[in-house]
């Protein structure tokens, strides 16, 4: 797949922040559910999700609670904060208006 | 406020750093056992299925260590782990180890030693308010000026807020207190009135003094001050001795207040001369000293320099001059407080400080050497290291880390060197340096230290550091155990090493042979006076004596009962020692005019009979005083030869007469004593006798004897108490002390820098027969093959020991030469020698090539041994 993904890897804080907007999720489920919703287009290697994930609870966007996971084993849950709300909200502010303008340099090189 | 929340957040991973690492694991963990349950639920078999969730995680502890660098303690974290190697290296090897931490410890500790004392004298401000703005004023080179001159400059200069003085002619012991147990003499400094105030020195306790305290007489102060010391030692810091009455020279003085203990006078003006009280100095116009006495200090108006302030004094000197020819000359010379306080010990210091600088280089390269052939030993274990993906930086980092651990212990030991170091400097007494009390380790010793720590430690930790990461990964994992052909490199750098610490030890050598060639020339200095066996003690009688006859009477019975003591070889009374006093008067013969300002002047001693037989003072021509020399004889005058030759050139001075005193008639010539100290050649003299005088401040009993000092005391003091029952009991000082005050700064310097040149040459040495040692350990085998061909002991020895003389003389030449750019630096700190000495040079290179020589003998000789079959067979 090579290049687009590592493009993808880049923006990673964007899709943990997008994925844990709904509910809180453990780092194995965030890994899981990134891959499900793009139809395995990201393949995000599981275990570089940890950084990426310790890095932003750091910066406070997200926050960590201990549960009792499904299985009933405790699990280190993931939840978005009031500050990793708005970082979000930017981010994906950001992203839209990159691959808006992505696309319409695509689309004019095709005319 | 999110960034105090994300640092509180980043402090909590530290502090309870073991949880959350634990927890880190556990939430890999659990990841991976829900890919696992996945791959099972998916059809694989357990253990397959774990294998592919690993897979699918990436690699394990790679990615933890990214996660914790996440935290932001990533550099803490490799610090501490090399810090761990440190150790753990540190211990393999104990011996090398503290003898590095033992070199660089005596190093550092000698640095912050001599740091502190450059920090007391030279960085630090005087302890004064605003002490920028204090100036100096001298009397050309003359230490004092006329109170009357004072006075107007004080009132018509523009660029001083105010002048304030202090007698300059006060002396040690001038003051008797009596009263409160045993008569003591006190040192007592007349002050001018607003001089504390200048100085914006308030009294710890009671107040300054008050301008009626100031307008007394000044032979009876209504009012004193207690220095901070002297309230601490004689009252016991008793708080309640303001508004005391105490007896000075049977005179009641009140007590008005304490000095604060930082406000030292006698270690910013008169080193070495504990001072205990201060006076008034009454400056009215009745009570104003007469003739050159005043030494002042001037605080700046803001914004004014001192180079303005001094062409304004100029002028005013000029002006002052013509006005008041009846005056003495001035000649107004400003410098700031601060350089004329450090401004003799400057060089001195700077000296030591360069001294320091070497000895520290010398050590950094002697570690640096060790740490090499330690590096030596792990090119196996960095080699392994390397191959295991620790990138050349990290090795780097790892190998500096270690050197500056060792650095680090070494400063550790070092401070506590400097704080015994500085103790004892502030409390050698013997030595007149000025701010000496005030040495001390303090904040900015404890910054430097760390800094020479860290600085050597990376310094000496760099080569070595450099050399490994240069070294070739696969040569390290060959089994090398001998020297093999890309060591070659290694061996030359070792050479270099060596060869620098022989050429920085021989600069420091010479500078060191130099200054100790100086001190040998300086006691060699004939003072004109024979110190040994001389003794002196102040006997001013503690009654007044109102006129003449009765001074006299005084004066023929102390020397009359004192030669009576066994023992006494002679004795005699001055009111100066020889080293002190510096009263001069113009003086000129019968008939002879000279122009203003090109009078000659002369010292004045007034002395008794016996004074010149007491201190060995040569007679060149005529005779002594004698007994008769009194009021009603003829007035006589003793002179030196330098006086003689002034005044009466090619003729004979004896029957001559002075103008002084309405005429004096020169009745004997006695050689030059140096009384400004052994560095400086005496000048003109005059003594005159004691019975016909009674213008002197002390009288000071000066005695030549084989007794020591305390049974001196005590029998002199016998013999004196019928005469004088309140003599104070103060104990002898002999004149070979008086010398040794005045030759104290030089041996100061002296003897720490002979410590340091004597420091870096056993360094030098051990560095040579390191380097030597391990070169023939090297190479026994070869040594073992040309034995066995045929090489006698005696070729294998020279071998060695040429190339050990080969590399000490590259590097005693390569010191030779810096030493011939550099020692004229110090040229105004010799004496009586040149910067390039010969006999100096040769000295010190005979020295370096003997030291290396024996040092390269213990080697050679282990390698004479070699047996040709063991070494064959070893390896």
């Amino acid at each position: 797949m090579g290049r687009p993904t590592d493009l993808v890897q880049g923006t990673l804080d964007l899709l943990i922040l997008k994925t844990i907007s709904l509910e809180p999720k453990h780092g194995w489920a965030i890994a899981k559910r990134i891959q499900q919703v793009s139809g395995d287009v990201l393949q995000v290697q599981q275990g570089s999700l940890y950084p990426a994930l310790h890095r932003l609870e750091q910066q406070l966007w997200i926050k960590a609670r201990w549960t009792e996971s499904e299985t009933g084993r405790k699990a280190k849950y993931y939840s978005l904060t009031a500050a990793g709300r708005a970082q979000l909200e930017k981010e994906t502010a950001n992203w839209s208006r990159l691959s808006g303008a992505i696309n319409l340099v695509i689309q004019s090189a095709q005319e | 406020m999110l960034w105090v929340q994300r640092l509180w957040l980043r402090l909590q991973t530290l502090s309870s750093r073991r949880r959350v690492v634990e927890q880190l694991d556990d939430e890999i963990q659990f990841h991976l056992d829900q890919q696992t349950s996945e791959y099972v639920a998916a059809g694989m078999d357990r253990e397959e299925a774990r294998h592919a969730a690993m897979r699918s995680f990436g690699n394990r502890t790679l990615l933890q260590e990214r996660t914790m660098e996440t935290w932001g303690w990533g550099t803490l974290d490799q610090l501490g782990q090399d810090l761990r190697y440190g150790f753990r290296g540190m211990r393999r090897d104990v011996g090398s180890t503290v003898f590095a931490i033992l070199i660089a410890g005596l190093g550092i500790g000698g640095a912050s030693t001599v740091f502190s004392a450059v920090n007391a004298v030279l960085l630090r401000p005087l302890p004064f308010r605003d002490p920028g703005r204090l100036v100096w004023i001298s009397n050309g080179e003359n230490y004092s000026t006329q109170a009357e001159h004072y006075s107007d400059l004080r009132e018509q200069n523009q660029s001083f807020a105010d002048l304030a003085g202090w007698s300059g002619f006060y002396r040690v012991g001038d003051k008797e207190l009596t009263g409160i147990g045993e008569p003591e003499r006190l040192t007592s400094v007349p002050v001018s009135e607003n001089f504390f105030a200048l100085l914006g020195v308030e009294p710890a306790m009671g107040r300054s003094f008050t301008r009626e305290e100031c307008q007394g007489r000044y032979s009876a102060p209504p009012a004193m001050l207690l220095s901070h010391s002297f309230w601490r030692n004689r009252f016991a810091s008793d708080p309640n001795v303001v508004g005391r009455k105490l007896m000075l020279d049977n005179e009641p003085v009140i007590v008005v207040g304490v000095l604060p203990g930082s406000f030292d006078f006698a270690s910013v003006f008169a080193p070495g001369t504990p001072i205990d009280i201060f006076i008034p100095w009454p400056l009215t116009d009745k009570t104003k000293p007469a003739g050159n006495t005043m030494a002042i200090v001037g605080r700046l108006k803001p914004g004014v320099t001192v180079q303005s302030a001094q062409a304004e004094f100029t002028g005013l000197a000029k002006q002052l001059g013509s006005q008041h020819p009846e005056r003495n000359p001035i000649n107004p010379r400003l410098v700031p407080l601060e350089r004329h306080v450090s401004g003799q010990v400057r060089p001195a210091l700077l000296v030591l400080m360069c001294a320091v600088g070497l000895v520290m280089l010398i050590v950094c390269v002697n570690l640096s050497h060790l740490q090499m052939a330690r590096m030596g030993t792990r090119q196996k274990e960095m080699a392994i290291r390397a191959a295991l993906g620790a990138g050349r930086f990290r090795l780097l980092r790892q190998m500096l880390t270690e050197s500056v651990t060792l650095s680090c212990c070494s400063a550790a030991l070092g401070l506590l060197l400097a704080v015994a170091g500085t103790r004892e400097l502030a409390h050698l007494n013997a030595f007149n340096l000025p701010l000496l009390e005030s040495v001390r380790v303090d904040g900015s010793t404890l910054a430097f230290t760390l800094l020479a720590a860290v600085a050597s430690g990376v310094l000496f930790g760099l080569a070595p550091a450099l050399q490994v990461s240069a070294y070739k990964l696969r040569e390290g994992l060959q089994d090398a155990g001998r020297e093999s052909s890309g060591s070659s490199r290694h061996g030359r750098f070792s050479d270099g090493l060596v060869v620098s610490e022989f050429a920085l030890a021989c600069i420091l050598l010479v500078g060191a042979a130099l200054l100790i060639q100086s001190f040998l020339r300086v006691l060699d200095v004939n003072l004109g006076f024979q110190p040994e066996r001389a003794a002196a003690l102040r006997i001013d009688p503690s009654f007044r004596t109102s006129s003449l006859a009765q001074q006299n009477s005084f004066i023929d019975d102390v020397l009359h009962r004192t030669r009576s003591v066994p023992g006494i070889a002679a004795a005699g009374v001055t009111d100066v020692l020889p080293l002190g006093g510096d009263r001069g008067w113009q003086v000129s013969g019968n008939g002879q005019v000279y122009e203003k300002g090109r009078h000659p002047e002369a010292f004045v001693r007034v002395v008794s009979d016996g004074y010149f037989e007491a201190l060995g003072i040569p007679l060149k021509s005529g005779r002594e005083f004698t007994e008769s020399d009194r009021a009603s004889s003829e007035p006589v005058v003793v002179v030196n030869e330098t006086l003689a030759r002034t005044l009466w050139p090619g003729q004979d001075p004896i029957g001559q007469m002075m103008t002084q005193d309405g005429g004096r008639r020169v009745v004997g010539v006695v050689a030059d004593v140096h009384h400004g100290g052994p560095e400086r050649s005496g000048g003109s003299e005059m003594y005159l006798p004691m019975r016909q005088t009674k213008d002197y401040p002390e009288m000071e009993l000066v005695v030549r004897t084989a007794l020591p000092p305390d049974r001196l005391a005590a029998g002199i003091r016998m013999a004196l108490r019928p005469i004088d029952p309140n003599l104070p009991v103060s104990t002898f000082q002999t004149l070979q002390d008086l010398v040794d005050k005045a030759v104290s700064p030089r041996r100061f310097l002296v003897m720490l820098l002979a410590g340091f040149a004597g420091f870096a040459l056993l360094l030098a040495s051990l560095g040579i027969y390191a380097l030597i040692s391990y070169s023939v350990n090297q190479r026994t085998r070869e040594i073992g093959i040309r034995m066995s061909l045929g090489a006698s002991e005696r070729l294998v020895q020279r071998e060695v020991l040429i190339k050990t003389l080969r590399l000490t003389l590259t590097g005693v030449a390569i010191g030779t030469l810096a030493s011939f750019a550099l020692t004229k630096w110090i040229e105004s700190l010799l004496f009586g020698t040149t910067p390039t000495d010969p006999v100096v040079f040769l000295g010190v290179i005979l020295l370096l090539c003997s030291a290396a020589l024996v040092a390269g003998y213990v080697p050679a000789r282990r390698a004479s041994r070699v047996d040709p079959m063991i070494a064959l067979r070893a390896n």
